[in-house]
């Protein structure tokens, strides 16, 4: 019995694993999801066509073909990474494509009064984006960046595919050197819902303070 | 002889095959309150979005503050503006919308100083003051802080005026500022308008099914069918002796309505 505390550690080691990549990978999904987002509406076609093109890829792949392209495939042009940075990669590139549509979508449900009332006023385009459309496109994104979060949580598994050590592949390990299955699945069942809650948690809150003022208005 | 601060010619406007506007011509002096009115459907709002450039145009010229709004001189020759020249024109125009069109994540006093300084780089302290004085025109001055969606429908467009009029514009422009107002709350409005049309000197095109109201506040009444003039002058003159058939029939349906004319 006194082995549970450490077969525990070794999981912990493992949930701290999937913490930094759902972390590390959410930043990088959200940097992404701007970036390709805005594309999509760009006034160059170039830049639309650019922005479809890795939306359409990475919706219409799997996660686990294009982690294996990013650490296998792409060390060959010289490209090296750590497993950590492919499986970050990975992740972010996957659920910023998701997000990308989730940010033109909330810019593109800004009634058009929003932009011509800018016009009138003589806001720029950068103006217009940065101090009246996104303030109200926010707070639309939020609930489905919430749910992008946990899905890029339960994403994080894949990584065993590169031999990273998260909660579920040590979960595994538990698994085989103990013979029993329900300590450590309980036990990473306990800890993904945690996180999930987490999330939801934090992604709550976050809305609620982006929110406010705006009640009453749709 | 001064030069007319706006100049339409031969104007033409048209959505896809539907042609809005044809041909169509006339001048704003500085200073000058204009009414248009006409049936709906007859290119009023259309031509005010125009000189907002919130539309474009499908022909013709228009100059405003003497300088051509849609058309810019590249190395001698004239071209279709561009996104900067209209950001330069605009400067000259200020709009106030039907159904407001407040930022709602702004409060009342961010409405009207968020354009100032940004475009105008004006310093806070600047621009809240004047907002400040502006919403006591209006009688707000006890609402800066409030968000929009506190307010009523009347308080919302007197914070609009106060948006549009905190940039200085020389020629404003009103879509129909009362017509999605409760009947109640229009007066608080239109007594802003008459105030801002005795005291100062600015342009102001007036779009409006208020005869009663356009007959007040206007020095020249333009009445539109089907995108062209069909007849103008002076209120007095167009809503008590109206030479034209059109224009008599419009007026016959108004007052049956039960409107003042
Ligand atoms: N974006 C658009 N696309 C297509 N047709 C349009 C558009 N905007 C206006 N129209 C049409 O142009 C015509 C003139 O419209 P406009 O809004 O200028 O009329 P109006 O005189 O302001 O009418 P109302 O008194 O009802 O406001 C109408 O037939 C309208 O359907
Ligand atoms: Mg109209």
């Amino acid at each position: 019995m006194g082995d549970w505390a450490g077969y525990l550690t070794l999981i912990l080691q493992g949930a701290w694993v999937t913490v930094e990549l759902t972390l590390m990978g959410s930043a990088l999904a959200l940097v992404v999801a701007f970036i390709a987002g805005l594309g999509r509406i760009s006034r160059h076609a170039w830049i639309r066509w650019l922005a479809t093109g890795y939306i359409e890829f990475f919706r219409g792949t799997s996660i686990f073909v294009q982690l294996f392209w990013i650490y296998f495939v792409l060390p060959m042009t010289g490209a090296e990474l750590t497993p950590m940075q492919a499986g970050v990669m990975a992740l972010g590139l996957n659920v910023g494509a998701y997000g990308a549509e989730v940010v033109r979508g909330a810019i593109l449900a800004v009634p058009r009064d929003q932009h011509e009332a800018c016009v009138a006023v003589n806001l720029t385009r950068f103006q217009r984006m940065r101090h009246v459309i996104m303030p109200q496109a926010l707070p639309l994104m939020l609930p489905t960046f919430g749910n992008n979060a946990i899905e890029l949580l339960k994403a994080t598994s894949v990584v065993s595919l590169i031999s990273l050590s998260d909660m579920t592949f040590q979960a595994q390990v538990v698994r085989s050197q103990t013979g029993s299955t329900l300590m450590p699945f309980v036990t990473i069942l306990l800890l993904y819902f945690a996180m999930s809650s987490a999330i939801s948690f934090g992604m709550r809150r976050l809305e609620r303070r982006v929110t406010r003022g705006l009640d009453g208005v749709r | 002889m001064d030069q007319p601060i706006i100049r339409i010619q031969d104007l033409r406007k048209s959505f896809g095959t539907l042609t809005v506007i044809d041909g169509l011509n006339f001048d704003v002096m500085k200073g000058e309150k204009l009414a248009l009115i006409g049936p709906s459907g007859s290119g009023k709002t259309t031509i005010l979005r125009i000189l907002m450039t919130l539309e474009g145009i499908s022909g013709g010229r228009i100059e405003v503050c003497g300088e051509p709004l849609y058309h810019m001189q590249k190395h001698g020759a004239e071209v279709p503006a561009d996104e900067a020249h209209l950001h330069r024109m605009r400067r000259h125009i200020g709009m106030v919308f039907q159904h407001f069109n407040l930022f709602p994540h702004k409060s009342v006093l961010q409405n009207i100083t968020l354009a100032p300084m940004l475009t105008k780089g004006e310093s806070r302290t600047v621009a809240e003051k004047r907002a400040r004085e502006l919403l006591d025109m209006v009688g707000l001055a006890d609402k800066a802080d409030y968000m929009p969606s506190q307010l009523s429908g009347g308080q919302k467009q007197r914070v609009a005026i106060a948006r549009a009029l905190a940039l200085q514009p020389q020629i404003m422009l009103f879509d129909e500022v009362t017509s999605a107002l409760d009947p109640e709350l229009v007066e608080e409005v239109l007594e802003v308008m008459k105030r801002l049309a005795a005291e100062t000197d600015m342009t102001m095109l007036l779009v409006t099914h208020e005869m009663g109201f356009a007959r007040d506040f206007a020095d020249r009444v333009l009445f539109f069918d089907k995108g062209r003039i069909v007849e103008q002058g002076p209120p007095a003159q167009l809503f008590t002796a109206p030479q034209e058939d059109r224009t008599k029939s419009f007026l016959r349906k108004i007052i049956a309505a039960g409107q003042r004319v």
